[in-house]
């Protein structure tokens, strides 16, 4: 297991583009919104925490093909799927691995961009702690999704299709504890609400995950 | 006699052959009904004026579109755990049928709410949950399309349908949490008082029971449609062995 999350994270980090492909959308998304919506400080300020949680939100999208597709084309799959390994190991690994490279950094930049659109002092610490919390469930939720579209040409926005209504329920909450921690209101119950998403995510979905990859490699 | 015999293609073209033609006749005098008594011949609310006749169409059409899902959810679990063709078919089916009553409920709530709340659309809970539920049909669907083995295509949509399932129930408490309501509570249920006029409440169930009828008659129509579609392909490609 510990095998497959190194290499993972060394093709990730080797070929490019896994850990800054992701980082670069979000910066460009957050640089995008203020020329959408006009550089005023109030209006920025009030819409920063949901644009974070936007922003994290596609940029995990926008990598998610790469969690299971590469593996798929050139075989290493069918090669894992042999291996000692249960299904369920692998995708928990893939999803981990997604999360190191991609959500992770995210978690880290989001309090520099929150720079950039006047985020309010308080929010600072939710931004990152809601993100930090959430974007394990989005990896998870994503993997299912990747593993659902591995074996079809082009899926990628079929993949979006399929995988965004399933983000609903992270995105509200996560947004919300912002939000919330934004405007200095107590936080407790979305951030539970979010934490118990991603804990619920991560120890369910798996399953799915490995059943749908099975149905595909078979 | 077992309820599995119907799994059986065959058996199953033939008994809906047998009963469509009843049920597109129930459909039809029900809905006929049911649609000219609530249109023509009850009172204007006292509020509402004549808007409230859209409940006619607009509460059937929300119950069937949640229904639908449930009834993919059945034929998912069916065919994942007996493996009967028919059930993943039927499945697909229902799909767009239940798409189109979403969409069905969602304008028709349009309609109703413009005079009514003074807005086409509000970030309501129950709206915004119907929306979402309209997303998870469209990813359904395209799915179905997608994939070319038809049972892949089968695994594949039945398992989204579970997690789904899923998923719409935490989108729906979540978007409660989201937002408050300008959507009205349940107005019918089942075990408490019903808090609607008798005047409006009978030829509301009328509608109710033709829509669900429209639902079988379309269910039934639409995959027998798919077995036929199946069974020609097959002989085509047999054809094209020989």
């Amino acid at each position: 297991m510990k095998a497959l999350l190194v290499r993972d994270l060394m093709l990730a980090i080797r070929a490019g583009g896994g850990f800054g492909l992701g980082l670069s959308f979000f910066l460009i998304v957050t640089v995008l919104v203020p020329f959408g919506v006009g550089p005023q400080t109030e209006l920025l300020s009030r819409i920063a925490p949901g644009i974070l949680w936007i922003g994290a939100l596609l940029a995990c999208l926008l990598s998610l093909d790469r969690i299971l597709a590469l593996d798929w084309e050139d075989g290493s799959l069918d090669l894992l799927a042999t291996a000692p390994l249960p299904m369920e190991g692998i995708v928990s690994i893939k999803a981990l691995a997604h999360w190191i490279t991609t959500g992770l950094p995210l978690v880290l930049a989001a309090p520099v961009l929150g720079v950039l659109l006047s985020l309010p002092i308080p929010a600072y610490q939710w931004v990152v702690i809601s993100l930090a919390v959430g974007t394990p469930a989005l990896s998870v939720i994503g993997t299912f999704g990747a593993a659902l579209t591995v074996g079809i040409k082009r899926g990628g926005l079929l993949m979006s299709l399929l995988v965004l209504p399933l983000y609903v329920p992270t995105l509200i909450f996560g947004a919300e504890v912002a939000r919330r921690g934004a405007e200095g209101l107590t936080v407790q119950a979305p951030l539970l609400l979010l934490a118990g998403i991603s804990f619920g995510v991560i120890a369910l979905l798996p399953f799915a995950s490995a059943a749908v990859l099975r149905i595909n490699l078979r | 006699m077992s309820f599995w015999e119907y799994a059986n293609p065959v058996k199953f073209i033939r008994t809906t052959d047998k009963v469509l033609p009843w049920v597109w006749a129930l459909t039809g005098i029900s809905l006929v009904t049911g649609l000219v008594w609530g249109f023509f011949f009850t009172p204007d609310d006292f509020r509402q004026g004549s808007t409230v006749k859209i409940i006619y169409i607009h509460v059937p059409s929300a119950l069937m579109a949640i229904n639908a899902w449930l009834m993919m959810l059945v034929a998912s679990l069916i065919w994942i755990v007996r493996r009967h063709h028919v059930s993943a078919l039927a499945a697909r089916a229902a799909a767009p049928v239940g798409a189109v009553m979403t969409l069905i409920a969602l304008a028709t709530g349009a309609f109703w709410g413009q005079p009514m709340w003074g807005t086409w659309w509000a970030w309501d809970p129950r709206l915004t949950s119907f929306l979402i539920l309209f997303l998870f049909y469209l990813g359904y669907m395209a799915l179905w399309e997608a994939i070319e083995n038809d049972d892949t295509a089968a695994d594949l949509t039945s398992i989204l349908c579970l997690v789904g399932s899923v998923f719409a129930i935490l989108s729906r408490y979540a978007v409660n949490f989201w937002n408050q309501g300008l959507h009205q509570g349940a107005t019918l249920s089942l075990d408490k008082e019903e808090n609607i006029s008798d005047v409006f409440w009978f030829p509301l169930l009328v509608c109710i029971a033709g829509f669900v009828l429209l639902f079988i008659a379309l269910v039934f129509l639409r995959t027998q449609t798919e077995i036929r579609a199946r069974r020609t392909r097959a002989l085509l490609a047999r054809e094209g062995q020989a």
